[in-house]
């Protein structure tokens, strides 16, 4: 369970570059939970996973994970309980080692670790788990990772990241800069994956219908602060068409409409 | 080449691999160029020479690879900690070490080890002038390499590749890429400082400024045992780091008879080292001036 407490940052602050990126942001996710976050260039979504995952302190908030207070670990620290992936497939794969060496890596470098200490059991497990891709990659372990394709290589990411299910999966745009069948095909494999493992997850995504259609709630943020939270009946009332509309105005910087106590 | 060359060049390719295999962890695996090694190397040698004067050559091997690492350590800890740029990073601890390794040398700027014990010495006269040190550095280098493949496979090895090769990767997944870059310097800065130790009682000798160069002459090894044996596996690469090594001195060796002086040595490895760098670069220009010309002349053909 994530539990984020009127999280601030601003960037660059005292100089004429300031920009007031973050927050104040309070937000609580239940496990199992599979979140879906919209807003425009700079609203301050990958702001709000960075603050998360600790490539930056905030100025001012408390980041819990699991009971645990977060908000000053080391990101190499937090990674171990937060997996991530990119929108550059190129980001979270080591070309020039094996399938099976990235998998090993991700597989000991886990938080809980992996207990399978064995070559021949790992490799068995690691066929196991690329099969289920259905992309053919299980019986190229030995396969240098920058000789697949940037859809191959954000589905192994995918694995890796939930080799060992982390508490918290923040997908930034995952699937933004795959072709639209490779696109299709990861995003079900996302669904299927934390629904698998009961995965609390967050995920950016400039397309509304995936927001609308993926995970169970629906957040907007704008300038840095949440403006829509769509959940339950609300949510399933939901139109593109609507929500579209509710994105363009909040683009256009007008007053927001929030719809019932959803709001936040 | 006599039998008596071929040999020697062996011995000293077997010595200088383990500066092959040193490069390969630091420029190829972390993609660092490295240049503390003109100094570790120097620190090696001095320190085993030292202890080879005070009657323990072996304890002078067990020193040279531990004073070496801590050499790549103070580098490491430049790089990550104090945010220096890689390249200066080296640059200022091969700087100090200048210094230090005159003090490790008692404040003189060469040692002479003639008379003494040796490791050499003492294989010589177990096995025989001729094939003791054959038989004891082929022994080192095939340790050193098993124990550095084997290394390369833990996690924590594996961690150490990933951060030379994706640093994007690194910075999110849970690896402290400061831990690793100080692990990889640390072995790699060892194994030169191995080296040194022990060219310093192969050769009875050893000297201030004995390390200079090191560095290219450890890149010219590496980049002919690519050649070699190719890149293609982890066992293939730490192989063809020593093999690159004795090709190396063999080529050296032929140079000298051909009437090449040896103070035009290090020109030498420049040369091989700056051609092999940049053949791939050249090879794409030549290839590319010529399908320009095919270009145009089919061109000009049909009009």
């Amino acid at each position: 369970m994530l539990h984020v407490t009127e999280l601030e940052k601003t960037f660059y602050p005292g100089t004429p570059a300031e920009k007031h990126a973050l927050g104040p942001v309070t937000l609580t996710l239940q496990d199992g939970e599979f979140v879906t976050l919209i807003g425009g260039n700079g609203a301050g979504k990958s702001t709000l996973f960075n603050a998360i995952a600790g490539e930056f302190l905030p100025d001012a908030g408390f980041i819990e994970l699991d009971g645990q207070d977060i908000t000053f670990l080391p990101e190499h620290r937090r990674a171990a309980l937060i997996g991530r992936l990119f929108q550059d497939p190129m980001k979270g794969t080591a070309p020039s080692m094996t399938m099976e060496e990235n998998l090993t890596l991700a597989y000991l470098s886990a938080g809980r670790g992996g207990t399978l200490r064995g070559k021949a059991q790992r490799r068995a497990f690691f066929a196991a788990q690329l099969e289920r891709l259905g992309l053919g990659l299980e019986t190229r372990l030995k396969t240098p990772v920058g000789l697949l394709s940037g859809g191959q290589r954000q589905a192994l990411t995918l694995l890796m990241a939930t080799i060992v299910p982390p508490r918290l999966l923040l997908l930034d745009e995952h699937t933004a800069a795959l072709d639209p069948a490779t696109a299709e095909k990861v995003l079900a494999l996302t669904n299927e994956i934390v629904r698998e493992h009961h995965l609390t997850c967050m995920m950016v995504t400039h397309n509304i219908d995936t927001a609308l259609r993926t995970g169970t709630r629906t957040l907007m943020l704008e300038d840095g602060r949440l403006v829509l939270d769509l959940a339950g009946e609300a949510r399933a009332g939901m139109t593109v068409e609507t929500l579209l509309a509710k994105f363009r105005s909040s683009l256009n910087n007008d007053r927001i409409l929030l719809p019932g106590s959803g709001a936040v | 080449m006599s039998l008596l060359v071929f040999s020697g060049s062996v011995e000293q390719g077997l010595i200088y691999g383990l500066v092959a295999l040193a490069l390969l962890v630091s420029y190829r695996v972390l993609d660092i160029a490295d240049l503390t090694v003109d100094g570790s190397f120097t620190l090696g040698a001095g320190a085993s020479a030292m202890l080879v004067l005070a009657g323990h050559p072996l304890l002078g091997l067990l020193v040279a690879p531990l004073a070496g690492a801590l050499a790549g350590v103070v580098t490491a800890l430049l790089q990550t900690k104090c945010k220096v740029a890689p390249i200066l990073a080296g640059i200022i601890t091969m700087t100090a070490l200048y210094s230090i390794n005159l003090m490790v040398m008692g404040g003189r700027s060469n040692l002479q080890l003639l008379r003494t014990e040796t490791v050499f010495t003492a294989v010589r006269a177990l096995l025989g002038d001729s094939v003791g040190p054959l038989v004891l550095l082929a022994a080192v280098d095939v340790v050193v390499c098993t124990l550095l493949g084997l290394f390369l496979r833990t996690r924590t090895g594996l961690a150490v590749r990933a951060t030379g090769d994706n640093p994007a990767m690194v910075r999110a997944s849970s690896i402290n890429p400061a831990v690793t870059t100080l692990i990889g310097l640390a072995i790699a800065n060892a194994l030169v400082g191995l080296a040194g130790g022990l060219i310093a009682q192969y050769q009875q000798f050893t000297e201030v400024g004995g390390g200079t160069g090191t560095v290219v002459l450890g890149l010219a090894s590496l980049i002919i045992g690519e050649v070699v044996t190719g890149r293609s596996s982890m066992p293939r690469r730490l192989a063809g780091a020593i093999v690159g090594a004795i090709v190396y001195r063999l080529i050296l060796a032929l140079a000298l008879s051909a009437s090449v002086t040896p103070q035009n040595l290090k020109l030498v490895s420049a040369i091989i080292v700056a051609a092999a760098i940049s053949a791939p670069a050249i090879k794409q220009r030549v290839q590319l001036a010529q399908k320009k010309r095919k270009a145009v002349r089919e061109h000009a053909a049909r009009h």
